[in-house]
């Protein structure tokens, strides 16, 4: 293997354990027993079919935003606002989940496609702006979260509110729920939205390798300039990609509305999913194969965060701690990549 | 209702509301200036909130009295510029992407100061201070006609500490060569290395001051809003104040002015339902209205707004 080959493999695994290494110092300053603490962790993410199915649960939005993360990057472009499209996919998801009446082959890909559109929509928005007033996408696509966060709350508490701060049950027309996958993992709330993510993996994979659509958006992502001599248009691409991105997205959120919850609560801030994204999509080196394993590492270590709490008592909030340091590790690449050619040097050195 | 009556209602609102993100923009400003992004602003404040009021708790509790809320503040500066450093190795000497980096300075502030407080407290919130600043009458100025109940009276010490750091960081920035040294940074660093200005140092700096100042913020914020500190207590302010950044076009009296408007908005929406006006108007637009003036702003509507060139970029030494 090429020292390229074996160093994209080998920076994610070095920022994963430093980031597990530093929470483990943190646990132990703290007080609290790393070993017992880790190994509660890895027993909530697989020892049980439940919590197989939980961790799957976990994963399937994540695998979506890490997708919408990484397929706008690999156009050059940062989608930040992953978040704000999440959550208008969720709230457009359960809306037609609620208010139309169909048979479920209709009814559940409706509204699938109403929360994919809806995320689309809203990263139209940068895209546009980014297209014909050259504005920077990151700040926009941040705005565009607190609009987002205000206008669903707005939405939900004007028209679609129901005792509890919440909108009403869709019909189960419009459910993902699997009684199914439920019986198998001991009644987790798994549901068959990781098919609706393993099908968006693949699309992605195709999308960007196969179609001279992809060959376009990675052209005008390595290099703006020489796509736009070559006769491509940079603007219509920076528009396609944010839209493809924000679907990506909404699907993450209409994961949320469709599976796990089959409703939407007024929210008291944001979800994460979106930042989680950004962690997912980085580690993942922006493959769809790597994110669907850096998904299920993050989506593992969230839904193993639960475990961790209740059996070794750390909380759960030292696993956000993990995640923002893998970010940090991953981001710092550069640094790794320099130690390890460091140590390869002298090894040649030696011989 | 006169309106009067109404401005003496929402300016001090405003103002009140205005002060930690003026303290932050004026942070971020630092930082952007001489070259380095700050999305992590928000995380900035959450650290300066948990300081000052972990820092109040225990001094309270050690039987120190007023003077402990002072002391917090203080040791949210530090703290902050210290937990800024994080940022700053990553985007300065690591290369890392310092949108990226930003991101992890967000997550990672919330969950290591929420872990703290449960660690420390047994809980996910603090007790309350309680030697929060209340509001007060400045004597005097708040018997002017006019002016006195919108600008002196039940005002807090905050906001006038806000308003002074404002007018002296447009000094400093504008009148001084250390804000020289910094905006050449951000504008052009190879010249400015030509010229012997240490990039490295300045944009250090740079992010320390974004980290003192927003943690100043968000430490203004929990003394005087909320009182106590939880995973919530900062909910969208550092974003905010980044959007007042740019939105005051970098410049820290538009900062001031930014973040006053914002403030305003906020007073708005909080005081609308009590301004016969504004009661018809769903309070959704003017949660709104400050991220989608940013929006305007930087695609040109409301006069454009341009940072500085070098943002962004890391440095590499010999370079062109």
């Amino acid at each position: 293997m090429s020292r390229g080959r074996i160093f994209n493999i080998a920076i994610p695994l070095i920022a994963i354990l430093l980031g597990m290494l530093v929470g483990g110092i943190i646990m132990l300053v703290s007080g609290y027993d790393p070993i017992s603490g880790y190994s509660a962790l890895f027993k909530g993410i697989l020892s049980e079919p439940f919590y197989i199915g939980e961790t799957v649960r976990a994963m399937t939005p994540l695998i979506l935003s890490g997708l919408a993360v990484a397929f706008a990057y690999r156009a050059g472009l940062l989608n930040i606002g992953v978040e704000g499209q999440v959550l208008v996919g969720w709230l457009a998801a359960v809306y037609v989940g609620i208010v139309v009446e169909a048979p479920m082959i209709i009814h559940l890909p409706l509204a699938i496609l109403s929360g994919a559109a809806a995320g689309a929509l809203w990263a139209f928005v940068p895209g546009l702006l980014k297209a014909k007033f050259h504005v920077n996408e990151v700040i926009v696509c941040i705005m565009m979260n607190y609009v987002g966060y205000h206008v669903v709350n707005s939405i939900i508490r004007a028209y679609l509110i129901v005792p509890g701060e919440r909108t009403d049950n869709i019909q189960p027309t419009a459910s993902l729920e699997s009684e199914f996958l439920q019986t198998i993992t001991e009644f987790s709330r798994i549901h068959y939205g990781i098919v609706v993510a393993i099908l968006a993996c693949i699309f992605m994979w195709f999308l960007l390798w196969k179609t001279s659509l992809g060959y376009e958006l990675r052209s005008v992502g390595f290099n703006q300039h020489a796509s736009r001599y070559a006769g491509m248009s940079v603007g219509r691409n920076v528009m396609i990609t944010m839209t493809i991105s924000g679907s990506f997205a909404g699907l993450a959120g209409a994961m949320q509305g469709l599976g796990v919850y089959g409703y939407m609560t007024i929210l008291t801030g944001f979800t994460n999913i979106g930042f989680d994204g950004i962690a997912v999509a980085l580690l993942g080196a922006n493959s769809s194969i790597g994110i669907f394993l850096s998904a299920f590492l993050f989506g593992g270590l969230k839904s193993g965060a639960g475990t961790m709490q209740s059996q070794a008592g750390v909380p759960i909030e030292l696993i956000d701690i993990v995640i923002a340091l893998i970010i940090f590790f991953v981001a710092s690449s550069y640094i790794i990549r320099w130690v390890l050619l460091r140590i390869q040097k002298k090894k040649e050195g030696n011989q | 209702m006169s309106l009067m009556a109404i401005l003496a209602l929402v300016v001090p609102a405003a103002i009140y509301a205005a002060a930690p993100l003026m303290l932050t923009a004026l942070g971020g400003l630092f930082s952007e200036r001489s070259g380095v992004i700050n999305i992590g602003l928000e995380g900035l404040m959450v650290v300066g909130a948990f300081s000052a009021i972990v820092t109040t708790l225990t001094l309270e509790a050690a039987g120190v009295g007023a003077i402990s809320t002072w002391i917090g503040l203080l040791a949210a500066v530090v703290i902050g510029a210290l937990f800024s450093l994080i940022h700053g190795v990553a985007s300065i000497h690591f290369r890392a992407d310092q949108v990226v980096s930003g991101v992890a300075i967000n997550l990672l502030a919330v969950g290591l100061c929420v872990f703290l407080i449960k660690f420390m407290y047994g809980k996910g919130q603090t007790d309350y201070i309680s030697n929060r600043f209340y509001r007060f009458d400045v004597p005097v100025l708040s018997d002017i006609p006019v002016i006195g109940p919108m600008f002196f009276s039940s005002t807090y010490i905050t906001s006038f500490m806000a308003i002074a750091l404002a007018v002296l960081v447009y000094f400093i920035i504008y009148f001084t060569p250390f804000g020289l040294r910094i905006r050449s940074v951000g504008e052009h660093p190879q010249a400015a290395d030509t010229m012997g200005i240490n990039v490295t140092r300045m944009r250090y700096i740079g992010v320390m001051l974004s980290g003192a100042f927003g943690a100043l913020g968000g430490a203004a914020l929990a003394v005087t809003v909320t009182g106590n500190f939880s995973g919530t207590t900062i909910a969208g302010q550092g974003f905010m104040a980044l959007a007042a950044l740019i939105f005051g076009k970098w410049h820290p009296l538009g900062a001031m002015g930014a973040a006053l408007f914002f403030g305003f908005a906020q007073a708005l929406s909080i005081t609308g339902a009590q301004i016969p006006m504004l009661s018809g108007v769903p309070s959704v637009f003017l949660l709104i209205a400050p991220y989608v003036l940013t929006i305007l702003a930087l695609a040109g509507f409301v006069g454009r707004s341009e940072g500085p060139k070098a943002l962004g970029s890391a440095y590499l030494k010999g370079s062109r």
